[in-house]
């Protein structure tokens, strides 16, 4: 990173540190979904920005986490040492399964399918009654250890932001790797890729499983910020929304993602604080957006450099 | 004979009732500079997509080194020994010339499931990247971004992307195509250089270049081989002027630069 | 299970998969000769049923109320081309997985808007009311076995038009080769205008006939997408003979399976399993035919 890079950052760290001092509990919460949404929406571009694939169902893997950290919480097992990684483990299980039967196809059909599994795996949530069905499942604190528990708002918080912050540097070093090289040249030229010798299924199914991995992470964090899991986690629209933070941050940037996740929440508060219909608004700024640009709104704002990482 | 490095022997591929190559054979041993020719519409680019592993055929084999290769998909015949360059320029336009062919080196020497180390930092693949980009004479241009490179300059990148995989076929779809005069013979040069070291199946319609370079010719017609044989027996073959009559775009009589 | 109630399923399958073959006729068009994802065609679906509830409520009139929404739905299919998606055919599919996206957001608040969060209700025609004898001293609506037979002459003029008529071999070589197309003087631009305009007033034909029998409501279109979605995928691509055929195919597996499972696995499991069983068809299908049922020949 170059330094104007850097200094930003650590600026953005340090204003983020400070957020749960201000004592604003709403301003908490807010910034909380942000961070968190933040890590999913990374997820995501693992997938979608330097994978080129379009998942369209990704919101599957954060339920997943979610209700494993629940279901675990109901059989009496609190602690997130076990919880978090059960909940990365069981998303990165479901995406195996998911994308290896989806990366078969391409195109639009990886869409559709990837949005068909989602889909599944939400009807089959609120029929299953003994996890909350349709009305969700509550959610007892997870702890860590006797201090934190991630019913405490500033416990969460900061758990979140060091999440973040992990998930980002995990994030880059991923994509420079060897990996990350060979998965952003499948996304250039797969043809050409496979010439040279690599099996760009394996590669893309790879990928599909990191990311649904850190998903489910995402997920069960989420899962704390009510204490429930909620169905509407998975529900189509949700994946949607991902994607949705992905071009209003930038795809296939390091920071895109989380500025997208930020950049949609506020305009979700602001927009709904004059009208409840505010996807009457949102929707055709953004078909607007997709039609003015390919880098996204903040992506032009701050010029990032071609391959931020 | 010692085990030939490519044979082909019944191949024959369909599209609906368009049958592109009908029971196509033929052999290169190794180090051998095998040109395929023949009219538009021949099938030597369905031939080529054949033999890479980019299209099944429906009948025939194709055998790489003594190994059956022909149920195995085109990056597993890559990692056979089988090395491309594509006759439309297909290159990772995002990645600077050095990423391109540092790619190609890695894909060779495996292990890519490696997760932390930064990869373009890897001496060991930048070197052999460097060596590849000095053998085509591109290394001047290794920092630039793929895309900006000039048409030529492209043509040179998919032969070092092919050599860096340090293959034992080179597959050459039209290599000199859409390059002048003076870019087309330093190209020839070059494959004078890597004569013998590499077996290659040239694709090519430029003659100066086929019979500078090629030990045999084999000539396809309406998806048949119509002669195979040495640069003078194909010269001297009625069948393939009579294939050539009629083709404005390949004269069999040498064309002077 | 009684014969009679085992033939009714059939025939709501059946129903159901032409409906939804209405719905991925059009997708799998698109998709063929735009390589163009939608996900606004739910919304079409519901407009389609929207305008005819209020059309009906000031004339009393179905076939008037239904003709008007066709040819509302057709309208806001043109508006969408000339507005928005011209520019996206060229862009990536995720540009156009969200734009779409945009607009279904936008028309779901759009209707809510306009006509409210309580279901409307469409009445059936006069004449299409009542039933027909089945077997067994059962009777079966009128209503359901005519939006068949006009899905199924929709589906047969698609057939015609596709297949024989000069306008149908103009789509099927923009499937094969658009650019060449327009070289050859062909407007294009019309051609595509046309398809999509198709497409849409298909969704909203589908729309229209589905209303009287459901709740027309603000968000209807979301799911019957998502399972066009489906029945396309098990089709093939861009093939309207497959999606026909898939679509007879999920459709009775739906309906069937809602009817059937709950009997042999209880009504905890059942149900749940009702509601996957067309994805756990579309997944078996991947696993063994990736590129789908009927894959290809086109159209």
């Amino acid at each position: 990173m170059t330094t104007p890079k850097f200094t930003l950052a650590l600026l953005a760290l340090i204003a983020a540190a400070a957020v749960p001092w201000l004592g604003q509990p709403y301003l908490t919460r807010l910034a909380t979904s942000v961070l968190i949404l933040g890590i999913a929406a990374t997820s995501l571009n693992i997938v979608v920005g330097y994978g080129g694939l379009v998942s369209f169902g990704h919101a599957a893997f954060l339920g997943i986490g979610a209700y494993t950290v629940g279901i675990l919480g109901l059989a009496g097992l609190h602690s997130g040492f076990l919880g978090m990684p059960a909940a990365v483990a069981a998303a990165a299980l479901a995406a195996f399964l998911i994308g290896g039967l989806s990366l078969r196809a391409t195109g639009v059909f990886f869409i559709m399918i990837t949005l068909a599994f989602a889909q599944m795996l939400y009807y089959a949530v609120i029929a299953a009654v003994p996890i909350g069905g349709d009305n969700g499942l509550r959610l007892d604190p997870v702890t860590f250890g006797s201090r934190v528990s991630l019913n405490q708002q500033t416990s969460l918080y900061y758990v979140s932001l060091v999440s973040l912050v992990a998930a980002l540097y995990l994030c880059r070093r991923l994509v420079l790797s060897r990996f990350g090289r060979v998965l952003r040249g499948i996304k250039d030229n797969e043809r050409r890729m496979i010439s040279l010798g690599f099996f760009a299924y394996r590669y893309k199914l790879a990928a599909f499983v990191i990311a649904g991995g850190l998903g489910g992470f995402a997920g069960a964090l989420f899962a704390n910020l009510d204490a429930y899991a909620s169905p509407e986690l998975i529900h189509w629209t949700m994946s949607g929304d991902m994607l949705v933070m992905l071009i209003l941050g930038g795809v296939g940037t390091l920071a895109g993602p989380v500025l997208g996740a930020a950049a949609f929440q506020l305009l979700q508060e602001v927009i709904s604080s004059y009208t409840k219909h505010w996807m009457l608004f949102f929707g055709p700024l953004l078909l607007l957006i997709v039609l003015v640009s390919n880098r996204g709104v903040l992506g032009l704002v701050f010029r990032e450099a071609r391959r931020d990482g | 004979m010692a085990e030939p490095l490519l044979r082909v022997a019944g191949l024959t591929k369909r599209f609906g009732g368009l049958v592109a190559n009908n029971a196509v054979g033929l052999e290169i041993g190794p180090g051998e500079v095998h040109a395929l020719i023949g009219p538009n519409g021949a099938g030597k680019s369905t031939l080529v997509a054949l033999v890479a592993g980019e299209l099944f055929a429906d009948a025939g084999a194709i055998v790489l080194s003594g190994r059956d290769v022909t149920n195995l998909g085109a990056h597993a015949r890559a990692r056979n020994g089988i090395g491309r360059s594509f006759q439309i320029t297909s290159i990772l336009g995002s990645f600077s010339v050095q990423e391109n062919v540092a790619i190609a080196v890695q894909a060779h020497r495996g292990h890519s499931f490696r997760f932390w180390r930064a990869a373009e930092r890897e001496e060991a693949l930048n070197e052999a990247a460097s060596a590849a980009l000095r053998k085509v004479g591109l290394m001047s241009r290794a920092a630039a971004i793929a895309a900006t490179l000039s048409h030529g300059e492209h043509r040179l990148l998919e032969i070092a992307m092919a050599l860096a995989g340090e293959p034992k076929l080179l597959l050459l779809d039209e290599p000199t195509s859409g390059m002048g005069p003076k870019e087309s013979r330093s190209l020839t040069d070059l494959f004078q250089e890597l004569r013998g070291r590499y077996g290659m199946l040239l694709v090519e319609h430029d003659m100066d270049v086929v019979f500078a370079l090629a030990d045999r010719i084999t000539v396809l017609a309406s998806g048949r081989v119509i002669a195979s044989g040495t640069p003078r027996e194909i010269q001297a073959d009625a069948a393939v002027r009579a294939a050539y009559l009629g083709d404005e775009d390949v004269p069999v009589e040498r064309r002077h630069a | 299970m009684s014969l009679a109630l085992l033939l009714e399923q059939v025939l709501n399958g059946i129903q159901l998969g032409v409906m939804l073959f209405l719905m991925a006729a059009g997708l799998t068009l698109i998709f063929g000769i735009l390589n163009f994802i939608s996900l606004v065609h739910g919304s079409l679906y519901m407009l389609g049923a929207f305008f005819a509830a209020s059309v009906y409520g000031w004339t009393n009139d179905f076939v008037v109320s239904a003709v008007l929404a066709v040819l509302g739905t057709f309208a806001v299919g043109i508006v969408l081309d000339v507005v928005a998606f011209r520019r996206l055919y060229m862009r990536s599919h995720l540009d156009q997985v969200l734009g779409t996206f945009g607009l279904l957001l936008f028309f779901n608040d759009l209707t809510l808007l306009i006509w409210g969060a309580e279901p409307h209700f469409i009445a059936m025609p006069q004449f299409l009311s009542g039933s027909v004898p089945l077997v067994a001293g059962s009777r079966y609506p009128i209503y359901r076995l005519a939006i068949t037979g006009a899905g199924l002459a929709v589906a047969a003029a698609l057939y015609v038009l596709i297949m024989r008529v000069r306008l149908g071999m103009l789509i099927r070589a923009a499937a094969s080769n658009r650019q060449m197309l327009g070289g050859l003087g062909i407007n294009v631009r019309r051609l595509i205008l046309l398809v999509f305009g198709l497409s849409a007033a298909m969704a909203g034909f589908a729309g229209v006939m589905t209303g009287p029998l459901v709740a027309v409501q603000v968000g209807m279109g979301d799911a019957i997408l998502i399972t066009a979605f489906v029945v396309v995928v098990i089709g093939g691509i861009g093939s309207v003979r497959g999606a026909f055929l898939s679509a007879l195919l999920v459709g009775l597996v739906d309906t069937m399976g809602r009817a059937l499972l709950p009997h042999w696995l209880g009504y905890s499991a059942g149900p749940a399993v009702a509601s996957m069983s067309i994805y756990l068809l579309m997944a078996v299908v991947l696993l063994l035919r990736p590129a789908g049922l009927f894959a290809a020949g086109r159209a």
